[in-house]
């Protein structure tokens, strides 16, 4: 194994400069530490001129990490950068810039209230007076957006724009400034499959003009579908180099996780059984006076998982929070036959739950669990008023730090310590630590948002596991995430929101990404539901 | 990842701030020319060098025990109350009318309705910052600081004109009965026939200080009530997700955090002056968010940071007292403690994790 990667090492490094060119990307020997922990280890990569190189691996595997050396946010603490085969130390990211390396965050730096314009030139003004700053720039914008498909009004607000467009402004600054090498961190967690297929037609276009680009993703597909070649990091070491051609999906998540992995998740046809969850025209306005929610109507049965696939940000949250007991709304919610409160003194957290409904929140971070917690006081989180973790006055921590331990090894938790505060544990084992206090309710109805974000490979499998077996003793289980093919995968029906609305249902059997991209980007094909 | 190991996070840092706090001080009091050796070594001397001393550092201490734990309480849920003053100051009010009230046949049926008293008072006047902030969003920090003024001025009001012993030109209330009278270490010791701790104020209230820290441990870290506190205190959206109302989590810490501060009341106004006084409290309201800062909002921390600043009071005393250094400078003194131990703690922290991880490096690599 060992040496096969090392083989194949040697091999993309063949095909990669076959030019006389030498790599626009170099790293030789890399490596970070943080105290104790070795975030990157003796990592050497190359990326040949007008590539477009992924770079996949787990959560913690130090792509991250490796990123920010290359952009002056860390500095290595061995090993060398080489630009176009010079030697560029890049101790900050002023330097980069120069250096010709653009980078595109995960989430956005742009100022909302500033326009287009103005935040491509922000940091970039030629003098103390702006327009002659604007005016250049206006002109090289309309110039960029004819070469590479990056059409944005120049003019616009960044808060009138869509995700989409807003990622665009990030790489028209990035190529305002000259960028030749360009590194895009996750970039379509954000987007509609149609946006995402528009951003690689763009990177497709910039690597037609010769730029370099450096693609950090956990989707095995995009990498399939965009790059060149592929480098596999795990654990701070790099795992290899391959050219994408001679990869599958399969070998790539089996390189990260270091075992066989199963992406496709392996269940029966659901047998549903009775209406659980029973929703009519449910609205929510928020404290803005925003209409979120626009009448939804919705029904979960015993036995099944309802998908609710979109884009995030078009009332999914909303409906989690409603239902769950943290957000006021109106309309009809029956729950095994008997309405909810929805505005009153039984609208809270505490209500839902003795009602049983439990709920493992998108946001892990902030709603699921107290990062500054230990694991065990995490396991009574929500459920602290229950008489078994409670004597007459004082809590029963031993009780609790007993269930905590049980939980630990029912899920595998990793480490099983049950005292470690929940900011140490990995997203996976977080995830677990939230999934593994809401299942042992034994409730009706699951509430399940984003069951995968930031979780490893490795874990992604187990959870969808006990999702699945979940349902298959009778629960009713609402799913929400924006990852499309988890929902194809999990749901046994999906329904696609738009801007507070569902714009309708669909079996996973009988529908595909692209039908259900139109759908979240709010365009209705078909006249009715997939109700047939 | 722990970046310091426990000990040096409790122990050694606030001793380095300390240090570096004591350094700074040594240097002003050289700069007026006293010799900085001479004043800490009155300081101590007065503080600690006899038991009259100990006993007034003590009584000192039980003050800012009570109003570090005020802060601390509602700090654990993530709310300033900056408002220890004004409700020390109107839990004086309260233990004055209960104490006033009747003839008290004996302190042991006295103490606790004065702490009732006081309790009650106090809590009054943390809930209406904490309502406006719960109910109308109104910056708890501001309301409170504004309410400390508003209760200087109605004491000074209730005094002066409504509670003042007729005829006298004291605005104070008159004495409280005997039988109020609270047992002084000095009254204790001497049922063993000692005759120490003379004529300082230090007093049972000082037990009941220790055990208010006692029940806040207990309170915070074994009850629904502290758990909820804590939980809403480290992410609010996360407590709205468990079902935890943040109205209630904001009125409940506030009262708490009130009543303990009022209750600072039945140490200076019952134990202490026998008799409520304008401005009771000399500022110790205040210097509870400096102990509360300083202890890290942990009842030991608490017990610990009130009897520095019980010292730094007492001897701050003697030293104008004996050395002719103005009381400006020690209040200068205090200021420099709390600056180090408070808002400079990440200029000592910093290079003291750097340091703790090269010295854990090599043993590391040896392992390996």
């Amino acid at each position: 194994m060992q040496s096969s990667v090392n083989e194949e090492r040697q091999a993309t490094a063949a095909p990669a400069t076959s030019a006389s060119l030498p790599p626009a990307i170099e790293l030789k020997g890399i490596s970070k530490a943080f105290g104790p922990v070795q975030a990157n280890k003796d990592i050497t990569i190359s990326v040949a001129k007008g590539a477009i190189h992924g770079i996949v691996g787990e959560n913690g595997a130090g792509k991250s990490t490796l990123m920010s050396i290359l952009y002056g946010f860390y500095k290595a603490d061995e090993g060398e950068i080489r630009i176009d085969g010079n030697l560029t130390p890049i101790p900050d990211s002023q330097a980069a810039i120069r250096a010709g390396i653009g980078m595109v965050h995960q989430h956005f730096k742009l100022v909302e209230n500033f326009t287009v314009l103005e935040n491509v030139v922000l940091g970039a003004e030629d003098g103390q007076r702006l327009t002659p700053s604007l005016s250049k720039a206006r002109k090289s914008l309309t110039q960029l957006a004819k070469e590479y498909e990056l059409d944005v009004d120049p003019d616009a607000l960044i808060h009138d724009l869509s995700v989409g467009h807003q990622q665009r402004v990030e790489i028209l600054k990035a190529l305002y400034r000259k960028a030749e090498i360009l590194i895009l961190d996750e970039p379509t967690g954000v987007l509609t499959p149609a946006e995402a297929d528009h951003l690689f037609r763009i990177l497709r276009n910039l690597k037609n003009e010769g730029k370099t680009i450096l693609l950090i993703t956990h989707k095995l597909r995009e990498i399939m579908d965009v790059t060149d070649s592929v480098s596999v990091m795990r654990r701070g070491e790099m795992k290899g180099t391959i050219p994408t051609s001679t990869t599958s999906p399969e070998d790539l998540a089996e390189r990260m996780v270091g075992r066989k992995v199963l992406l496709q998740v392996d269940k029966t046809a659901a047998q549903p059984k009775e209406n659980i969850l029973d929703i009519q025209n449910l609205e929510v306005i928020d404290s803005a006076g925003v209409r979120r929610l626009k009448g939804i109507d919705l029904n979960i049965r015993a036995g099944e998982i309802l998908g609710i696939a979109g884009v995030s940000g078009n009332g999914q949250s909303e409906l989690m929070e409603v239902l769950g007991g943290y957000r006021k709304g109106t309309g009809s919610v029956k729950l095994n036959g008997q309405e909810l409160d929805l505005t009153g003194k039984h609208s809270d957290g505490q209500s839902r739950r003795h009602r049983g409904i439990a709920h493992v929140p998108e946001d892990r971070h902030r709603e699921g669990l107290i990062l500054e917690f230990a694991a065990w006081e995490n396991t009574a989180f929500g459920y602290h008023n229950e008489p078994e973790y409670n004597g007459k006055i004082l809590m029963d921590n031993a009780a609790i730090r007993k269930t905590c331990a049980e939980h630990m090894e029912q899920f595998d938790v990793r480490p099983p310590n049950p005292a470690l505060h929940a900011r140490n544990f990995s997203g996976g084992n977080q995830q677990k630590i939230v999934l593994a206090r809401e299942i042992s309710r034994n409730p009706d109805l699951l509430l399940i948002g984003q069951p995968t974000r930031g979780v490893d490979v490795g874990a992604i499998e187990f959870i969808h596991q006990q999702i699945i077996e979940l349902r298959d003793q009778g629960k009713a289980i609402l799913l929400v995430s924006v990852e499309l093919e988890e929902i194809l995968s999990l749901s046994d029906r999906i329904a696609v929101m738009f801007d507070g609305q569902i714009m309708g249902e669909r079996h996973p059997e009988t529908t595909n990404e692209k039908e259900l991209g139109l759908l979240m980007a709010g365009m209705n094909t078909a006249t009715s539901g997939g109700t047939a | 990842m722990q970046k310091l190991p426990k000990w040096a996070d409790i122990v050694l840092i606030p001793l380095i701030n300390l240090l570096l706090a004591f350094l700074v001080s040594g240097l002003v009091i050289l700069a007026i020319g006293k010799d900085p050796i001479v004043a800490i070594q009155t300081m101590i001397d007065g503080a600690f060098g006899s038991t009259t001393g100990l006993g007034y550092t003590l009584y000192y201490a039980t003050n800012f025990m009570f109003t570090g734990l005020a802060v601390s309480v509602a700090f654990q849920a993530r709310i300033f109350n900056i408002g220890g003053e004004g409700q020390a100051l109107l839990g004086g009010l309260g233990v004055a009318l209960v104490c006033l009230a009747i003839d008290w046949p004996h302190w042991l049926v006295a103490l606790p309705a004065a702490a009732v008293g006081g309790a009650v008072f106090g809590a009054a006047w943390a809930f209406i910052p904490a309502y406006l902030q719960a109910k109308r969003g109104s910056h708890i920090v501001i309301t409170t600081i504004m309410f400390n003024f508003i209760a200087a001025s109605l004491i000074g009001f209730l005094l002066a004109d409504l509670l003042k012993v007729p005829g006298s030109m004291d605005p104070a209330t008159a004495n409280f009965p005997p039988g109020a009278h609270l047992p002084t270490f000095n009254d204790i010791f001497a049922l063993f026939g000692l005759d120490i701790f003379k004529h300082a104020p230090v007093n049972v209230s000082f037990f009941v200080a220790l055990f208010c820290a006692f029940g806040f441990w207990v309170l915070i870290w074994h009850t629904r009530l502290g758990f909820a506190m804590r939980a809403f205190g480290q992410s609010e959206r996360g407590a709205k997700f468990a079902g935890i109302s943040p109205l209630k989590i904001t009125v409940i810490a506030m009262l708490i955090s009130g009543a303990l501060a009022g209750m600072m009341a039945i140490n200076n106004v019952m134990g202490e002056s026998e008799r409520l006084i304008l401005n009771a409290t000399e500022g110790a309201g205040f210097i509870g968010i400096a102990v509360a800062l300083m202890g890290r909002s942990h009842p030991i921390g608490v017990i610990l940071a009130s009897i520095l600043f019980g010292f730094l009071y007492q001897g701050g005393a003697e030293l104008s007292l004996w050395e002719g250094i103005p009381r400006e400078l020690v209040t200068v003194i205090q200021g420099l403690v709390i600056l180090f131990t408070g808002a400079l703690d990440g200029m000592v922290r910093r290079p003291l994790e750097n340091l703790f991880l090269i010295l854990r490096k090599p043993t590391k690599n040896g392992a390996v």
